[in-house]
């Protein structure tokens, strides 16, 4: 059955998906000694996320995902935030498109290229998109905003270069392979 | 077990649990836009102490916000001094004039600076009360359908009122699985090493998220044989229709809206300046 618009399956994994990454972001943030940075698991997971249901599950999922966890544990959203999570779920969403983890394909040169792309996404949402909103929207000093985006960037990025290649891979290693069946 | 201190909806029979999610909707979006935009300080000291009456009728207790509230403070202090720190010029360069309070090289305080600090601080009582009002008084389920009604596709609302609706159930998995992962010796407390943490974590993050995945299939597909999605429109079952009260409210935001930008020609900018 071919529909316009979001499939059924999109619109679930974008519910349950901002769900989990609500979840994730409660109560998954691992300090790492140095103030203001955490070890964010949920950037792997929506990493994971937009690459199996692609670039607009990704967005939403970070998105409605960062809005709602905002909401909830601030009361307030600073949507400059928000928006660059969600390109970076786009961004890693479009790159996804090309892989197959469905069939449980995710070869070196794959992860190579994942982490190139997860690397520019991270700049464009944290270094761009993150301090440029916060200067426009929030009129904020400008050197803050830069360095706490330079803080994310590298953060998110080696999280991502870490356990995002774990997982992916490891979900990947849970799909059956195509053509693994033979005849005897 | 755990205290689980999210936000979530109180059942209630004030006057705002009354109004309809959509205007309350359309309150909360519109005024916080506006406090957003405005560095207007009058402006900002009505809508803080506007919203603060309006938590008083909504009859939120203390206790129900308190520990966000605590939490919030500890936030925007730390912005604020962070703000300080990186340029302490910030303010005399917005209002073009110079009152030296203290002198101390670098980090001089000025009158300009420390006004646009209360700025940034009424800028945050603002919005939150506001917030905390729309998710302690509006049920989700009409939250969903009051999106639906301001424009937002309706496959989105609903994606959003699955998200709250699954919110509790993955966080009970979460307290499961991290039940299962200690009792078979998975350390995750200050006590281990950074290495160990990250290791206990992704070992109940994995189960959590493909368990999620697979139940990802199993609603969509429950969904498809409902027929979710066939139709460009649906109808929600918990719509209600507008009521005197409800224009009333949606008018008052919109005339806040009106005087941000009244306020915006006369001050010709985001920034009320007192020192001209």
């Amino acid at each position: 059955m071919k529909q316009k618009g979001l499939s059924v399956k999109s619109v679930v994994a974008i519910g349950i998906g901002a769900a989990i990454y609500v979840i994730l972001a409660r109560f998954t943030s691992i300090p790492t000694g140095i103030p203001n940075t955490n070890i964010e698991i949920v950037y792997p997971f929506l990493a994971l996320l937009a690459t199996i249901y692609g670039p607009v599950v990704g967005f939403a999922v970070g998105f409605i995902g960062h809005a709602l966890n905002d909401f909830l544990m601030y009361g307030q959203t600073w949507w400059s935030w928000v928006l660059a999570t969600a390109v970076l779920g786009l961004i890693i969403g479009l790159y996804g498109m090309r892989l197959d983890l469905e069939h449980g394909e995710f070869s070196v040169k794959q992860m190579v290229m994942f982490n190139i792309i997860q690397i520019i996404a991270n700049i464009v949402s944290w270094l761009v998109i993150a301090p440029v909103g916060d200067i426009l929207i929030y009129s904020e000093p400008a050197n803050k905003v830069f360095l706490q985006g330079a803080a994310a960037t590298i953060t998110n990025s080696i999280v991502i270069l870490i356990l995002g290649t774990i997982l992916l891979k490891a979900y990947a290693a849970t799909k059956v392979k195509k053509g693994s069946l033979h005849k005897d | 077990m755990q205290d689980d201190k999210i936000l979530g909806y109180q059942p209630g029979n004030t006057f705002v649990h009354k109004l309809n999610a959509t205007t309350k909707l359309i309150f909360l979006l519109l005024v916080s836009v506006a406090c957003m935009v405005t560095y207007d300080t009058r402006f900002l000291a009505i809508v803080c102490i506007f919203s603060l009456i309006c938590l008083k009728i909504a009859g939120i207790k203390w206790r129900q916000i308190s520990f966000i509230v605590k939490f919030i403070i500890v936030f925007a202090i730390i912005n604020i001094i962070a703000v300080f720190i990186f340029q302490p010029t910030y303010g005399q360069d917005l209002y073009g004039s110079k009152n030296i309070l203290l002198n101390a090289g670098y980090f001089t305080v000025t009158k300009e600076e420390l006004f646009y600090l209360l700025n940034v601080i009424l800028k945050y009582i603002c919005s939150v009360p506001l917030v905390l009002l729309f998710l302690l008084t509006t049920n989700p389920s009409q939250f969903a359908s009051s999106l639906n009604k301001i424009g937002i596709s309706y496959k989105i609302s609903y994606a959003v009122s699955l998200a709250l609706r699954y919110i509790p159930t993955i966080q009970t998995d979460y307290w499961a699985i991290s039940a299962a992962q200690q009792a078979r010796g998975n350390e995750l407390s200050k006590k281990a090493n950074l290495g160990k943490r990250i290791k206990g974590t992704l070992n109940i993050v994995m189960p959590l998220i493909f368990s999620s995945i697979d139940r990802i299939d199993i609603i969509s597909t429950a969904m498809q044989l409902r027929r979710f999605g066939s139709k460009k429109k649906r109808t929600w079952y918990v719509y209600e229709p507008f009521k005197p009260a409800d224009y009333a409210v949606t008018a008052l935001a919109i005339v806040l809206v009106v005087i941000v930008a009244i306020l915006w020609h006369i001050n010709s900018g985001r920034f009320f300046n007192p020192f001209k």
